[in-house]
This record gives C-alpha cells, sequence and structure tokens, in this order.
C-alpha cells in the first residue's frame, strides 16, 4: 500500500501574505497528503533542511514578493549540494515571462493565480508518485536518505509523469 | 427563485419596502457628523471635503520613490502612501542576507535618514500628508519623517499624516510582525502617546483590515477591525492616558470589493459601532473621540491576473461604494496589481478613476445620498447585529488580543480563504474573465510589468555601506546603547529612536536592538 505522499509547503522570502499557501495546503491535506506547512519567512536553508529530515515528496514554495528568481536560485543551489532530488512547485505572483528561467533554474512547474486546486493537487500528486517511485529504485524501504547519485535523470521522468496541465 | 446572499452570507430579499426600515430610523441615522454618525462623520462630508486621493507608490531607491511622487502630485494626487519594500517593515538594512533579492521590490527602501531625506526632496513637509504603511518598525519610519521635517525647518507639530503601527492585523493576517505580541503592543502606544504629546496632527495609527484581504467576510472583517480598534483603546487606558486625548487621532484602514451595497452598508453599520463603543464602553464624551475616520483601499484580492484591464471596472465600482459609505481617504489598485507593482500608466488611470468619481458623478454632490433606501437601511441593520454578534463572541474569548494568542482568528480567516476558493472553481460565485466568459488564450501572456533591476539593491547596499562609513560612529553607538537600555525599562521608546534616527543610525541597527531585548514572535502552529 502506497505511503501518503509527504508535500512541504513553504514561504520563502519576507513576505508575509500566506492566503494562498494555507488555501493549497487545506487542499493538498483534504486530497490525502500530509503537509508540512513551514510559516512565514523561512530561509531556502531552512526549507531545504526541513524537506531532508520529513523526507518530504514534493517542495511547493509561495512567493508574492517577486524575489522569486533569487528564492528559486538558492534553494536549486542548496538541493544539488545535498544531492537531494525532491521536485520543487511554485505558486505566488510570477510573470509568465519568468517561467522559463525558473524552469530553467530546476523548478517542475509554476503555478499563477489562474491555477485551479484540482490542476495543483493532481501535478503534485504526479510529481510525488514519480518522487517516490525514483526512490523505492534507488534505496527501496529506506526513508530519510533520499540523495541520489545524479539529479538529472530523476527530475526528467518526474517532468515526463507530470500531466496535469 | 433561488437564494441570493451577501459575501457575509446575509440573505438578501427580491424586494424591500417600507417595511423594512426599523421603527427608530431616524435614530439609528442621527444627522450627518453627529452621533451615531451613520451618514457620515462630518456634517457636509463631501460638499465640505472631498475624500483624499492618496495611492500607494514606492519602489526602488529613494530617488525612483522621489521621482514617482512627484509625478503624483503633479498629476493631481492630494497625499502621499509610501510603500515600503519588506527588509525595511521587517527591519532588516538593504546588505542584510535576509534582504537578498527583496530590496525595493514591494516599496523603496529606507536604511537610513539619508533616504528618507531623499525621498522627500523638494517636497515640502508642511504642505503634504503623507501615509506610512508601517508598522513593526513605525517607531523607526515617524522619528526619520519628523527629523526630516526638521531639517527642511518644518516644526513637527506641523506634519501630518499617518503610521499604520497596527500590530495585532499582522499577527492575525499580514505576517509583517517582529517582536512578540506583548512588547509589540507597547511600541504601538509608545507611538500613541507620542503622537498625542508631541505630534498632534499625526495619525499614530491606522487599525487595519488586511483580514478581508486574507480570506474574511465583509462581518468578519469589520468584526476584528472594530476588536483591533477596542484592544488598542484598552491598552492606550491601562497606559493611564485619557481617552478624549488619544481617541480622536485613531484612525481605520478598509478593504473595499465589488459586493457594492454589502460595502456601503458595511461602512454606515461600522460608525455606529464604533461611536457606541467609544461612548458607551470607553466614555469618551467629545464627538472627535466617537468619529469612525477612515482610509480605504479599492482593489486587493477582488483584483484578478486574468483579462486584467477588467480591473478598472472593479476598482471604479469600489470606489462608488466608497464614495456612497462616506470614507476619508481611498487608494485605488491599479489593473496590474495581480502582477507587480504599477506601471507608471497603470499608476496614473487608477488615479484617474477616482477623479471621474468625484468629478464626473454627482455621488459627492451630497452627504450619504442612500440614506433611506429600504434596502440599504435595512441592510445596515443586518451588517450591524452580524458585526456585533461576531465581536460579541470574540469579547467571550478574552479580546482580540487572545484571540490572536490562540490563533483563532488566524484559523477562521484560513478556513474562510479556502471556502472561497471552492466557491471560486465550483461556480458558485461568478467572476467574469475568471470562472465564467473566460478566454484563457489570453492569459498566457502579461501586461506591461514595472520591472524593479537588480542593479538597484546593488546600488542601495552601497548606500547604506558609505551612510555607516561616514557618520558619527561614537555618537550612532552611544544613542544604540540609550534606546537599548530604555527597552529594559517602561520608559516610551520613542524619544531615544528618534535620537538615534538623528544620529543616522540604520531600521537594521535599531531593530536589532529591539530584537535582542524583545525577541521574535513565534506564530501558533497552523
Amino acid at each position: 500500500m502506497a505511503r501518503r505522499p509527504r508535500i512541504l509547503v513553504g514561504k520563502p522570502g519576507l513576505d508575509g501574505h500566506d492566503r494562498g499557501a494555507k488555501v493549497i495546503a487545506s487542499a493538498l491535506r483534504d486530497a490525502g497528503m500530509e503537509v508540512i506547512y513551514t510559516g512565514l519567512r523561512v530561509s531556502p536553508e531552512a526549507i531545504v533542511a526541513t524537506a531532508a529530515q520529513e523526507s518530504v515528496d514534493v517542495i511547493g514554495l509561495s512567493i508574492l514578493s517577486g524575489a522569486h528568481e533569487t528564492i528559486c536560485a538558492r534553494i536549486a543551489a542548496l538541493l544539488r549540494e545535498r544531492e537531494l532530488d525532491i521536485p520543487v512547485v511554485v505558486g505566488g505572483v510570477i510573470p509568465h515571462a519568468d517561467v522559463p528561467r525558473l524552469k530553467e533554474l530546476g523548478v517542475a512547474d509554476v503555478f499563477g493565480q489562474e491555477a485551479t486546486l484540482p490542476q495543483i493537487v493532481s501535478r503534485v500528486r504526479d510529481l510525488a508518485a514519480a518522487a517516490s517511485e525514483g526512490e523505492e529504485i534507488r534505496d527501496p524501504g529506506a526513508r530519510g536518505s533520499r540523495a541520489t547519485r545524479s539529479g538529472e535523470p530523476e527530475r526528467a521522468k518526474a517532468d515526463n509523469k507530470g500531466g496535469a496541465k | 427563485m433561488t437564494k441570493k446572499t451577501t459575501r457575509s452570507g446575509i440573505e438578501i430579499k427580491p424586494l424591500y419596502t417600507a417595511a423594512d426600515l426599523a421603527p427608530d430610523l431616524d435614530a439609528r441615522l442621527g444627522a450627518p457628523g453627529e452621533y451615531p454618525f451613520a451618514r457620515g462623520i462630518y456634517p457636509t462630508m463631501y460638499r465640505g471635503k472631498l475624500w483624499t486621493m492618496r495611492q500607494y507608490a514606492g519602489f526602488g531607491t529613494p530617488r525612483e520613490t522621489n521621482e514617482r511622487f512627484r509625478y503624483l502630485l503633479a498629476e493631481g494626487q492630494t497625499g502621499l502612501s509610501v510603500a515600503l519594500d519588506l527588509p525595511t517593515q521587517l527591519g532588516y538594512d538593504s546588505d542584510a542576507p535576509d534582504a537578498a533579492g527583496e530590496v525595493g521590490r514591494v516599496g523603496v527602501a529606507i536604511d537610513s535618514l539619508a533616504d528618507m531625506e531623499e525621498i522627500f526632496a523638494g517636497i515640502p513637509l508642511d504642505q503634504v500628508t503623507t501615509s506610512f504603511t508601517i508598522n513593526a518598525t513605525a517607531p523607526i519610519l515617524l522619528a526619520m519623517y519628523q527629523a526630516t521635517a526638521e531639517k527642511q525647518g518644518v516644526a513637527p507639530e506641523r506634519i501630518a499624516g499617518t503610521v499604520q503601527n497596527d500590530l495585532l492585523k499582522e499577527f492575525g493576517s499580514r505576517g509583517a510582525w517582529v517582536f512578540p505580541i506583548d512588547p509589540s503592543l507597547r511600541l504601538c502606544v509608545d507611538v500613541i502617546q507620542y503622537c498625542t504629546d508631541k505630534l498632534p496632527r499625526f495619525n499614530p495609527i491606522s487599525i487595519a483590515s488586511h483580514y478581508r484581504d486574507a480570506g474574511a467576510n465583509p462581518v468578519e472583517e469589520a468584526a476584528y477591525t472594530l476588536s483591533a480598534g477596542v484592544a488598542y483603546a484598552r491598552a492606550c487606558v491601562d497606559r493611564g492616558l485619557a481617552v478624549d486625548a488619544f481617541a480622536p487621532r485613531l484612525s481605520f484602514f478598509w478593504y473595499t470589493y465589488t459586493n457594492f451595497f454589502e460595502e456601503i452598508a458595511k461602512y454606515r453599520a461600522a460608525r455606529r459601532i464604533w461611536a457606541a463603543t467609544m461612548r458607551d464602553r470607553f466614555g469618551a464624551d467629545r464627538a472627535d473621540s466617537q468619529r469612525l475616520r477612515s482610509a480605504c483601499v479599492c482593489g486587493g484580492h477582488s483584483l484578478t491576473k486574468q483579462e486584467p484591464l477588467n480591473n478598472i471596472a472593479r476598482t471604479t465600482i469600489e470606489t462608488m461604494a466608497v464614495a456612497l459609505g462616506g470614507l476619508q481617504s481611498v487608494f485605488t489598485a491599479a489593473y496590474d496589481e495581480a502582477y507587480a507593482i504599477p506601471t507608471e500608466l497603470a499608476a496614473k488611470t487608477a488615479l484617474r478613476v477616482q477623479q471621474i468619481v468625484a468629478y464626473e458623478t454627482d455621488v459627492a454632490a451630497t452627504v450619504d445620498p442612500l440614506a433611506g433606501s429600504y434596502f440599504v437601511e435595512a441592510l445596515t441593520d443586518e451588517m450591524e447585529r452580524a458585526i456585533r454578534g461576531v465581536m460579541d463572541e470574540i469579547d467571550r474569548r478574552g479580546g482580540m488580543v487572545e484571540c490572536l494568542r490562540s490563533g483563532w482568528v488566524q484559523r477562521k480567516i484560513g478556513e474562510r480563504a479556502y471556502e472561497w476558493q471552492r466557491k471560486l472553481e465550483s461556480g458558485e460565485v461568478v467572476i467574469p474573465g475568471v470562472n465564467r466568459f473566460a478566454s484563457p488564450e489570453e492569459n498566457q501572456h502579461d501586461v506591461e510589468v514595472h520591472r524593479v533591476p537588480l542593479e538597484l539593491e546593488r546600488a542601495q547596499v552601497e548606500r547604506v555601506r558609505k551612510v555607516r562609513a561616514e557618520r558619527d560612529a561614537a555618537r550612532t553607538a552611544a544613542a544604540l546603547e540609550r534606546l537599548s537600555a530604555a527597552a529594559r525599562s517602561t520608559d516610551n521608546l520613542m524619544p531615544p529612536v528618534v535620537e538615534a534616527v538623528r544620529a543616522y543610525a540604520t531600521v537594521g541597527e535599531i531593530t536589532g536592538v529591539l530584537r535582542r531585548v524583545f525577541g521574535t514572535y513565534v506564530p501558533p502552529v497552523f
């Protein structure tokens, strides 16, 4: 029987508008996922550390202040440093023009204000399924050590599996 | 016929008649400018003085903001409203690691007095009124404004404006808290006391309804905001301030969405409740203590990213509601609000919305034009009952401070936000261009978006470092030391903050001193 997907919902940066983050957290919980909400103003370092410690399947970030590029670059670097392959999705106030840059940084998906809860839930579930499938192949049965030898192929697989859009 | 309700869930009947009017309607209304102020807080309302058009602006470095302010004043704006960037709001200097990527983004970066001086260069501070959306660091920004005025030769008692200085709503909804609840309240009251004594034309607090933008419905918005007002009044009384000395300086800030009649009724009901609360609960005798002086924003969560030009129609409806609701100061958000801070075109158009409502229509020509409307009066009464119901529940739970400490308010707001999103997605509420009559293919590209280049961050970082290198270091250190000692006592912290600011201590340094004494707030678990 598959484990419930574990999702970290993070609010990095200094912005305190957490309406979106909380709505998403509620929707993911109602969809049967386990949600770890970090609260406000959590550093990229703390987000990645929590993600590793809690063995989450997906990291969801809510960013409304315009600092998305700086923050996503930092989180991507930290994940690489720790050799963690956890898909990252971002929601908030993100201009369409910035989406390609975030994808280049390794962000699996970006949800604007027009994204619906079912779309987000389904995409996150797919990413989580792909992530834990990858993990079982790598390291069957051992939760908690999610380090991969090479992040890139796993990331590509996660991207292909997502079919929400 | 299907049932219709307001956003707060109050049923709207298909027809209202004279039978819906309260038998004691005249007493419930009173004359404009008189208790209970349902018809407005001044006798002549907009015939005497139009509302203040105060557009929230500020971005990048002080120089860019100075340019935008001069532009808005030249376009006919009548008051200034400073948007601060998040590092300034949270007490970090622009070169702090926590500030990376956030400098000058959602507002202007202010690190030291030098920045405040530049923002208001060429703008005489005895001729404008300025509002600062600033909370945890409000004492510092207020001190800087006073010091800037002094340098212009303007005495403290002549400067006018507002600091938001409402920390309760930061804990409840907006999230820009720094210190724990009790020292935060102390700082709020320090500012109120200081302004009452030294800056008589300055509004030391703008009790704000961000609960609404976080998810609360209009009834809850009013109940939480007015209950916060009660908590502040209580804190001032506990400090030993006389109610008729501080109460006239309390001001409010609201959110207005497109639920037109409900918004109008909300403002009329809120005025009645506040007047009664101040008179009956706090024994305020002066009419000025009972007047709910209010500013508002038209926009916020009611605006959409999809088909952004539709937002001009939305803010127009909202501005009409505000004018009919009788508020004193209005900010209309720009159509690109859901993307970024506004472009110059978007900012100008937003100001024009207000000017069109004020000058092309006749809503400002007579006081409280909707008085006596069967529907509006019935809805005002129902809103009043419902708001009082929630306020009573808050009282039973120990008051607004306790309801925030326990997380009760935050949980209610979170539930409401989720409920709204589900109603939106099920089609139970209709937002044209979003969940009906939508054209998704048009939403694949952005409107022209205002960009804050990263070079501005580097420039501001250099600027604060230069200030630190060039100031009288011994004087700054001594001022910060005195502030630290005062924070450990029960003295009012405004005088030592003013001294530190004059010595070019930075926002980050002053906040750092207070953080070391007070610690940092830890929110209840969501």
